[in-house]
């Protein structure tokens, strides 16, 4: 992968997805070898928007590597509290770290700061824009589930502000994958994402309801319906219900199929799916852990090998 | 020439520039696209509805003393991919620009993605690049389409 930040899924290739899904299962194979890769190193977390997975793993990556962290804590405790600039934030935490991790409420931000740093970003979520390192980690899971091509996946929940979802789907045209968005009309996907989609040439169905497609589907990916998206909490009842599922309804599913969620989940799988063959969630969440360690491998990497030291 | 002289309803421009064949409407957009609020001190004149041959009816905007360079002019075409642009001098046309659809367009447009970096406090300008039928927020990835750029010109 020849990246200096991650911003979007959208910047990714096949190869490039390819090289970070390769590297991570190396280092789930051997988590010992990779110990000391980043010594010496330290990765600023700087998270704007309450996190527990994304910052608790990118922790945990970067020190298994053997590399240290630094957090900028809560905004409330920051300067960012006394109205100081993301750009003069990011200015100045990149000198203190060799890498820096965003995550901000606002979409576009994690591609802003890059015009302020040279030193390697990682966008942890920025708003309803993007989440490519979940994506990765997605992908990972697929892979080792059901494999990335000739695959129907089946993507619920909130399609249009999940961030999780508009990675993942970019990712996913490239490769072999039959795409199905299910969700009520009023969270469909936003115009930016198709307009990638019908552009990439991907195969993509709509549908309102999980019934006309889930016989179909080797991986069933739910994403959580936020009740602050419903003007009123009957609406977000009625709907949010249709986008749940149980046992009972998995029986309509090939025995084969991957279900995974981006966590938290609230009720949209029910506790007892957990206890079947098909609940990948928990896994997914684990294998953040190597994907993180092999991506900040790699753009430390590529940090280093620059000699310019430019911009893109 | 000779036929629109009969009809014409904005008076001829010594040196400057003419924006003709507008789609009816879009006269106010253009010149707020381009900056222009006769505080530079310029003569403007403006045609709204003005009867055209080409387009039944058209817009037209004469900026006096003011030659648009072919930036400015590409940026027109995000709005006004038809118009024409005269350059005159000594009441000669002495140059045809020719609208190029540029590859980008930067700092005269807002994103209409409230939530988009750029509509923080934030010290960005934004910039969109310029699709088929429409442009594109580099930060967030909003798509505006043609017949919606008007109304987010990032005017003050």
């Amino acid at each position: 992968m020849r990246q200096d930040h991650l911003i979007s899924a959208t910047q990714l290739s096949r190869a490039d997805i390819e090289a970070v899904l390769d590297r991570a299962a190396e280092i789930d194979a051997d988590p010992g070898a990779w110990e000391g890769r980043r010594r010496g190193e330290i990765l600023g977390l700087c998270f704007f928007e309450p996190s527990t997975r994304t910052r608790m793993s990118f922790d945990t990556a970067m020190k298994r590597l053997g590399g240290q962290t630094i957090d900028m804590g809560s905004v409330e405790s920051s300067s960012v509290k006394k109205g100081e600039t993301l750009a003069d934030t990011m200015r100045v935490v990149e000198g203190y770290a060799d890498a820096l991790v965003l995550r901000h409420p606002l979409e576009g931000s994690a591609k802003m700061a890059t015009e302020f740093v040279d030193v390697p970003l990682v966008n942890a979520g920025d708003g309803a824009g993007q989440h490519p390192t979940q994506t990765l980690l997605d992908l990972y899971t697929m892979r080792e589930n059901a494999g990335l091509d000739d695959v129907t996946v089946g993507i619920m929940g909130d399609l249009k502000y999940g961030r999780t979802v508009h990675s993942l789907a970019s990712a996913l045209t490239n490769f072999d994958i039959r795409q199905h968005f299910v969700s009520p009309e009023s969270l469909q996907l936003p115009r930016s994402v198709r307009y990638d989609l019908h552009e990439s040439g991907a195969q993509v169905r709509e549908h309102t309801e999980l019934g006309e497609v889930l016989p179909d589907l080797d991986v069933l990916y739910v994403t959580r319906i936020q009740r602050e998206r419903f003007p009123d909490e009957n609406e977000y009842l009625k709907v949010a219900g249709e986008y749940q599922i149980d046992t009972d309804d998995l029986e309509a599913a090939k025995d084969s199929l991957t279900v995974m969620h981006p966590l938290p989940r609230v009720d949209e799988i029910a506790p007892e799916v957990d206890e079947t063959t098909h609940a990948k969630y928990f896994e997914q969440a684990h294998n953040g852990v190597p994907v993180r360690m092999a991506l900040l491998d790699m753009l430390l990497e590529n940090a280093q090998t620059d000699t310019t030291g430019g911009d893109e | 020439m000779s036929d629109t002289d009969r009809e014409l309803r904005v008076s001829k421009i010594r040196n400057g520039t003419v924006i003709d064949h507008l789609a009816a409407g879009q006269a106010l957009n253009v010149l707020a696209l381009l900056g222009i609020d006769g505080s530079g001190g310029e003569g403007v004149s403006i045609g709204m509805n003005v009867p055209s041959d080409k387009l039944a009816k058209k817009d037209i905007v004469k900026v006096e003393d003011r030659e648009l360079s072919q930036s400015e002019v590409d940026v027109l075409s995000v709005i006004a991919p038809e118009a024409t642009i005269n350059i005159i001098r000594e009441y000669d046309v002495v140059d045809k620009k020719r609208i190029d659809r540029p590859d980008a367009v930067a700092g005269v447009l807002s994103c209409p993605n409230r939530n988009c970096i750029t509509n923080a406090e934030e010290p960005v300008a934004t910039r969109f690049a310029v699709l088929s039928d429409g442009l594109r927020c580099d930060y967030c990835g909003e798509i505006v389409r043609e017949d919606e750029v008007a109304e987010h010109l990032d005017v003050t």
